[in-house]
């Protein structure tokens, strides 16, 4: 049986279920005398035998996608010609490896005819389990839509039985951000402890080398590979004090003028085109910072004598630094918004004109609020990554200096990972160690920016 | 007296820095302003030649002695002819004076590897052309291309120019016989990735992140629709949903990277679903769409006053009844605003993707959730790493292509909002 015609006869038979129910219900209706109704309308009755053929049969089914690689696996390997697995040298999954690959439609001459037999067999196997699977499932749809047939009488509710099972959906909707975030955390945790199992924790955190080459061959020339990333730790940080000595200053002072100065309808035009700067995707900052940004600043150096390179520090953290101002913008319009209005009227009344009340009591009392926007901002510097692959270095340089190349903990994630990789090495691991490094850092930045935000909006509100 | 002078005095001097600090206020938005610009305009000014290709004018003579090298004249022959040569030859009927080997092979470089194949196929259609002399418009090559489009590139030095003096000759000798034109550049929307710019085109990048898409709104809508619902309407108020809104709130602000890592560790590694396929893309991509669409669904229901709901529960519907039947409906216009923000924020989204292996060289436009495929900005980013100058308009050319979408879904959003939005 294909896939399709399962899934057909399934709808089919959801379809007529559902209808079936609802006319039983009406029908039951109809006969009981007035006053003494079904407790449920006749079409949660529908639903309900719906729902009883949707649950099991589609957990049914998941667990077969999830299950099916494995079993098949499993009984290929018990069936396996004695001959080809004595004469095989080598892993018996190697051995399924190569059995999948052969295509039975073109074979090549002088594959072992024993694979090919193999082959032949788990293809057969693969049909006859799906189809095996997709008909167990149908029983159980019959079996379940019996069930729910049989049990609309006047005591059942239909109903709240109906509701607690959407509730429960609802619920279960609601965790899969809990499940994201735990997943997130394992994996890292998961892939950067056998990192560090390899490379100590503290040479890693406080090493002022990174040269991640390590050999991929054994008895390869190449370097030792050093994996400290205090190198990579300081380009993050160069990279986003730049972003943030181009974004506080442009952001803070629109924030400013379009919160106290502007009237109404210049703050209605230019708000929307600030916020035009965020909705750019990154791979676009990336691509004018690689492009039009870094060889302005080479230009612009190599005329004035001096010698920088294309792919310096201030290209890629002037650019993140654009980027960012409707970030820190808009956040902070928010929280001088939230100023009361009396706290001005005050000001305004001892005789202060507009700039020394924003200077003196706007900003002072919005304060906590711009750190917070500005913590974010910076927490949004440091994850940032397409800006930086695009535009800033690869190498390492452990430097103070914004117009050499450096390197950030994103650019290092990207470059270890892009391409085929041995996913054991430690250089493939050690872009799980950044990994939850970034994780950690932007975590705590989050959740303390978030902290002094809310404190902040209680005090006003 | 004294002390009125001295106010007027201080009074002159703050009202100057009152003007000043306005003007730094408007220096900061003009900045900004300024910013978008310089970036717009830049990506225009380049993109706007990758729209156009360049096109030879050659009297090309079908040879049936290079055609059918066997003599029995079958298609079979016509498939494997040396095509390349037919090309050099019209070329060279074009310069008859060159007759050295290196330079001819320089002038064949003039036409793009392409137009093999196409005069294949022309003949094939028509097999009467053997034997025939026609003019033809061929396309050119990328440096040629790149040369005709930017004229201050004839003025650098030989050795940093991507084509020699000799070479420049030749095109100019093109030129005065008015042998060249710049036509609409169709390879670019109609084509997937390839290796020479003037072949390369964005239409597989486009098919890969509709494929890619489509999975995260499949994924993402009902279950963040199904969380926000939960959250605000029926969810009691405890630990339990304090640690879910901590969570969403956390997600919304978690480098995107860090979901690419995770789809790497457990998508590819722990499920092996196959590397670089859209379906793998559109998981990670809707775990990072979630939060903001569970944010906008919670943001539109709460906008939905408890009159509406007061009245439903007054009438006997029960909660979930209340929320299903009335609020959700009303609030629909918000959360489908919400869904296609998010869905533009994931158009644009490519540093995940990287993570999990979208950024492979592709050739063929995939056909399936299951294909592998790159992204429109994965296509943009893959563009600008490589060194052929050609791509430096293809790339931008790709961005005009990305933000114009984005300004389409942007567009879309903002009708939904003020054409069904209700203002209560």
């Amino acid at each position: 049986m294909g896939f399709w015609s399962f899934f057909f006869i399934l709808v089919v038979l959801g379809l007529s279920v559902h209808w079936l129910a609802t006319n039983k219900a009406l029908k039951l209706n109809a006969k009981l005398e007035k006053g003494s109704k079904l407790p449920s309308l006749p079409s949660y009755y529908g639903t309900y035998s719906l729902l009883l053929i949707i649950f099991p049969t589609s957990s049914l089914f998941l667990l077969w996608l999830v299950g099916k690689p494995f079993i098949l696996e499993y009984i290929l390997l018990q069936n396996i010609p004695e001959q080809l697995s004595a004469n095989f040298d080598g892993d018996p999954s190697m051995l399924i490896d190569s059995i999948k690959a052969v295509d039975l439609e073109r074979v090549f001459p002088g594959t072992n005819p024993l694979i090919v037999e193999s082959a032949t067999y788990f293809k057969n196997l693969n049909n006859y389990s799906n189809s095996f699977a997709y008909f167990s499932i149908l029983i159980v749809a019959f079996l379940s839509s019996y069930i729910s047939l049989k049990k609309i009488s006047t005591t059942f509710k239909a109903r709240q039985a109906v509701e607690k099972s959407n509730i429960n959906l609802l619920i279960f909707s609601s965790t899969i951000a809990i499940i994201t975030t735990i997943g997130i955390v394992f994996s890292l945790i998961f892939e950067a402890l056998r990192f560090f199992d390899e490379i100590p924790f503290f040479d890693f955190l406080f090493g002022l080398a990174w040269s991640p080459q390590t050999a991929i061959r054994e008895g390869q020339v190449a370097s030792q590979g050093a994996f400290g990333a205090i190198p990579i730790f300081s380009g993050t940080l160069l990279i986003t004090l730049i972003a943030m000595s181009v974004a506080i200053p442009v952001g803070l002072l629109s924030a400013v003028y379009l919160s106290e100065y502007a009237t109404p309808k210049v703050r209605q035009t230019f708000k929307p085109i600030l916020e035009i700067l965020a909705g750019v995707p990154t791979v676009v900052y990336g691509f004018f910072a690689a492009i039009t940004v870094g060889p302005f600043f080479k230009d612009l150096a190599s005329y004035s004598g001096f010698n920088i390179a294309s792919e310096s520090a201030i290209a890629a953290g002037g650019v993140m630094g654009i980027m960012i101002i409707p970030f820190i913008s808009s956040l902070s319009d928010d929280v001088i918004s939230a100023v009361p209005q009396s706290l001005r009227d005050g000001s305004y009344a001892m005789g202060a004109t507009k700039s020394e009340t924003v200077k003196n009591i706007i900003l002072p009392a919005a304060l906590p609020g711009i750190i917070g926007a500005i913590l974010l901002a910076v927490s949004r510097a440091i994850g940032e990554t397409m800006i930086v692959v695009m535009a800033a270095g690869i190498a390492a340089n452990l430097t103070a200096n914004p117009f050499e190349s450096v390197t950030t903990v994103t650019v290092q994630i990207v470059t270890l990972l892009i391409g085929d990789q041995e996913f054991d090495s430690a250089k493939t691991l050690a872009a799980f160690a950044l990994g939850i490094t970034l994780f950690v850092a932007t975590l705590f930045l989050n959740l303390l920016a978030l902290r002094i935000v809310s404190k902040y909006r209680e005090r006003y509100e | 007296m004294n002390n009125l002078k001295k106010i007027e005095y201080s009074l002159k001097k703050r009202k100057r820095q009152e003007s000043r600090f306005k003007i730094y206020g408007l220096l900061g938005i003009a900045t900004a302003v300024t910013f978008l610009c310089i970036i717009l305009s830049s990506i225009v000014m380049e993109g706007k030649k990758a729209f156009l290709s360049t096109y030879i004018k050659l009297e090309v003579y079908f040879d049936p002695d290079i055609i059918y090298t066997n003599n029995d004249q079958k298609e079979e022959d016509i498939k494997f002819a040396n095509f390349q040569k037919i090309i050099k030859n019209s070329l060279n009927s074009f310069f008859p004076e060159i007759s050295d080997k290196d330079e001819l092979r320089k002038l064949s470089n003039f036409i793009s590897s392409s137009e093999e194949e196409n005069l294949m196929k022309l003949v094939l259609k028509n097999k009467q052309l053997v034997g025939q002399k026609i003019t033809l418009w061929l396309l050119a090559s990328s440096k040629i291309d790149v040369i005709n489009k930017n004229p201050d590139m004839e003025l650098i030095a030989e050795e940093d120019r991507l084509i020699s003096d000799l070479e420049l000759n030749w095109l100019n000798e093109i030129r005065s016989a008015n042998n060249i034109k710049s036509n609409f550049n169709k390879n670019f929307f109609v084509k997937a990735d390839s290796t020479e710019p003037e072949q390369a085109g964005i239409w597989g990048s486009l098919v890969g992140s509709f494929f890619t898409l489509f999975i995260t709104l499949i994924l993402s809508f009902p279950i963040a629709v199904a969380a926000g619902v939960f959250l605000e309407e029926l969810a009691p108020k405890n630990k339990f949903t304090d640690f879910i809104e901590v969570n969403i709130n956390n997600l919304a602000a978690v480098p995107s990277i860090i979901f690419g890592l995770l789809g790497l560790a457990i998508f590819l590694n722990v499920m092996h679903l196959p590397r670089s396929a859209p379906i793998v893309g559109g998981m990670v991509l809707a775990l990072m769409t979630l939060p903001t669409i569970i944010i906008a669904t919670r943001a539109s229901l709460k906008a939905v006053p408890p009159s509406i709901r007061e009245a439903a529960i007054g009438l006997g519907a029960t909660k979930f009844q209340t929320v299903t039947h009335h609020v959700l409906p009303l609030s629909l216009p918000g959360i489908l605003t919400g869904t296609i923000i998010g869905m533009s924020q994931a158009l644009g989204e490519s540093a995940p993707l990287l993570m999990i292996g979208m950024v492979a060289f592709i050739v063929d436009v995939p056909g399936s959730f299951l294909d592998s495929s790159t992204v429109l900005p994965v296509q943009i980013y893959l563009w600008k790493s490589t060194a052929a100058r050609g791509f430096v308009e293809l790339t931008a050319a790709g961005v005009m292509v990305l933000l114009s979408f984005l300004i389409l879904m942007n567009g879309i959003a903002v009708f939904i909002r003020q054409k069904f939005e209700k203002k209560w």
